[in-house]
């Protein structure tokens, strides 16, 4: 009976949820829908970066660097080769996750403190690296989509037709941003749920004793940045189509930054909480911006806003949620 | 044939030797105590068996084959599980998974059964980090046993325990060899269990090996009872 409610109460979040993915754009401006589907943007990098630093423990402050791969490689594909922009989502996931595998390789050496410092360090590097190859990167300017293979740009007329169904360039970037987040969010469930998600807390939890039971150290911390990896360079994918340029400063370390910012805010450690970081990290400068446009005003109530939210929830939204939820779930889950 | 053989270890700290030429021998189906005073290099002999640390001389092996070149995560898939001086569990993890865990790369017994064995079944569903300093031991107990090991290290097994339940561990141990078919190698500072428990010892004393026996003929020894027996009063 507590069970069939429990599940009962469960399905009901899901379509809850995917109710309010259908028809929040149709809430808002056009326009608006824009500045959601690049929330969508930021939440699936959190997603990936929660899998890797939540789950296994590895800190990573070069998550923007991981999205620069990925929108790089968009970029390249439908400038360079003419490939649709859709259609080159998967393979800047493959090259964000195949670099995120090498980054994982000084991190079996590294930890804490000193593995941060030395993403960080990538991510401070790759944009001066995006400059120098300017041949591939088009350099400082960076490459236009619309100027150099407008063609390859769906909705360029500001229509997009899907099975039929006709909506708006910005209502089309919304629902594949977030549909894409919602698939990756649901593998992220099932990873962390899973025996793999298991192996990855044993990591983050007691490196000596997940070593004596058998776990594979080097295999799991590569792992977990590759996928961490992949999800990052979908979304720099995303944020590339969404732009129609990519330019090296999109991908200053400050997005690296802004990702971790969405990760803690939205729970390490749990997945629920994520969707309210990624707002949190997408609408806080426009609602700071919106308190005073003067830029000092702006960054103070953008920097006190940060340090409210961590004193009032040191664990996130997730572990938030968590704590109001726990009446109702261990009713749900004890045997009377 | 001796299931572990540790021939001629040793393994130095910086100026300190940790381990010096150790060696000694566990056969298939024994209960084993390694004894001596603190700092005497037990736990350092449970790490270099582990292949946690590396030993700078000296051999291994395990049912006849070298331990040296089976990587640290290889080792519970040899056959090899332990339990840790100070208790190391999965923070997040109830202590069902634990069990889960144990049996992550070699499947020993269903995970229910091994909860009902030491006693945490009614537990299953909680944090073993919530659970009482005694608990979180036969958590971490379930867990070595669930990835079906040949040998068993436990590095302290009546560390923080209560007389009681001191008491008992010296049964659970010799139950656990015959029901689980087990060879075990315990360290112990608690004189009484090993005494009861064991039916060899080795003693270390600074890092080298000083005596082996029978608990009562290592009890007589003199070199035992000048090092370590004497200063504790036995």
């Amino acid at each position: 009976m507590r069970r069939a409610l429990g599940i009962g109460a469960w399905l009901l979040t899901v379509a809850a949820g995917l109710g309010v993915f259908l028809v929040l754009p149709h809430l808002v401006s056009d326009f608006h829908s824009r500045d959601l589907a690049r929330a969508g943007v930021f939440f699936i990098a959190i997603v990936g970066l929660n899998l890797l630093t939540g789950y296994t423990g590895q800190i990573s402050l070069g998550h923007g660097a991981l999205m620069a791969i990925g929108g790089y490689t968009t970029a390249a594909l439908v400038v360079h080769e003419h490939w649709r922009d859709v259609w080159t989502i998967p393979l800047a996931g493959i090259a964000a996750g195949i670099v995120g595998f090498i980054i994982g390789i000084p991190a079996l050496r590294l930890s804490g403190l000193y593995l941060a410092l030395a993403t960080f360090g990538f991510a401070v590097a790759i944009p001066s690296l995006l400059k120098k190859f300017s041949g591939l990167t088009g350099g400082t300017q960076g490459l236009r989509f619309l100027e150099s293979a407008p063609l390859q740009v769906t909705g360029l007329t500001g229509k997009v037709t899907i099975f039929g169904h006709t909506m708006t360039q910005n209502h089309f970037l919304y629902y594949l941003t977030w549909s894409i987040g919602i698939v990756g969010f649901a593998l992220a469930w099932l990873i962390v749920r899973g025996r793999l998600g298991r192996v990855f807390r044993s990591v983050r939890d007691s490196e000596i004793a997940a070593v004596s039971s058998g776990v594979n150290l080097a295999a799991t911390k590569t792992l977990a940045f590759a996928l961490s990896g992949v999800y990052a360079g979908v979304a720099g994918a995303l944020l590339a189509i969404q732009d129609e340029i990519v330019n090296p400063l999109t991908y200053t370390f400050l997005l690296s930054i802004l990702v971790l910012v969405g990760a803690v805010v939205g729970g390490l450690g749990s997945l629920p909480g994520l969707v309210l970081g990624a707002l949190f990290v997408q609408y806080l400068p426009k609602i700071s911006t919106h308190v005073s446009g003067r830029s000092g005003v702006r960054d103070f109530v953008y920097g006190a806003a940060i340090i409210v939210v961590m004193i009032l929830l040191p664990t996130g939204a997730g572990g938030f949620l968590r704590r109001v939820a726990r009446p109702l779930t261990t009713w749900l889950y004890t045997r009377p | 044939m001796a299931l572990l053989s540790v021939e001629g270890v040793t393994r130095r700290f910086g100026g300190i030797v940790a381990v010096d030429d150790v060696s000694l021998d566990v056969g298939e189906g024994e209960i084993v105590g390694l004894i001596g005073p603190n700092g005497a290099g037990k736990t350092t002999v449970f790490n270099l068996i582990t292949r946690l640390y590396r030993p700078e001389s000296g051999e291994i092996a395990f049912a006849g084959e070298s331990l040296l070149r089976t990587p640290p995560h290889g080792v519970v898939r040899r056959g090899i599980a332990r339990t840790f001086q100070n208790v190391e569990l999965f923070g997040s993890m109830t202590v069902l998974e634990h069990v889960l865990m144990g049996r992550h790369a070699r499947r020993g017994r269903r995970a229910r059964k091994i909860l009902g064995y030491v006693g945490v079944a009614a537990h299953a569903h909680r944090l073993a980090r919530e659970l009482p300093y005694g608990l979180q031991k036969r958590v971490e107990l379930a867990r070595a046993l669930a990835s079906g090991p040949r040998l068993l290290l436990l590095d302290e097994p009546a560390g923080g325990l209560n007389h009681e339940e001191v008491e008992e561990l010296g049964g659970l141990i010799r139950r656990l060899r015959d029901d689980f078919e087990l060879t075990v190698l315990l360290v112990e500072h608690h004189m009484g269990l090993v005494m009861g428990a064991a039916e060899r010892v080795h003693v270390l004393d600074f890092g080298r090996r000083i005596a082996s026996g029978t608990p009562a003929e290592v009890q007589n020894d003199p070199a035992v009872i000048e090092a370590y027996l004497g200063t504790t009063n036995g």
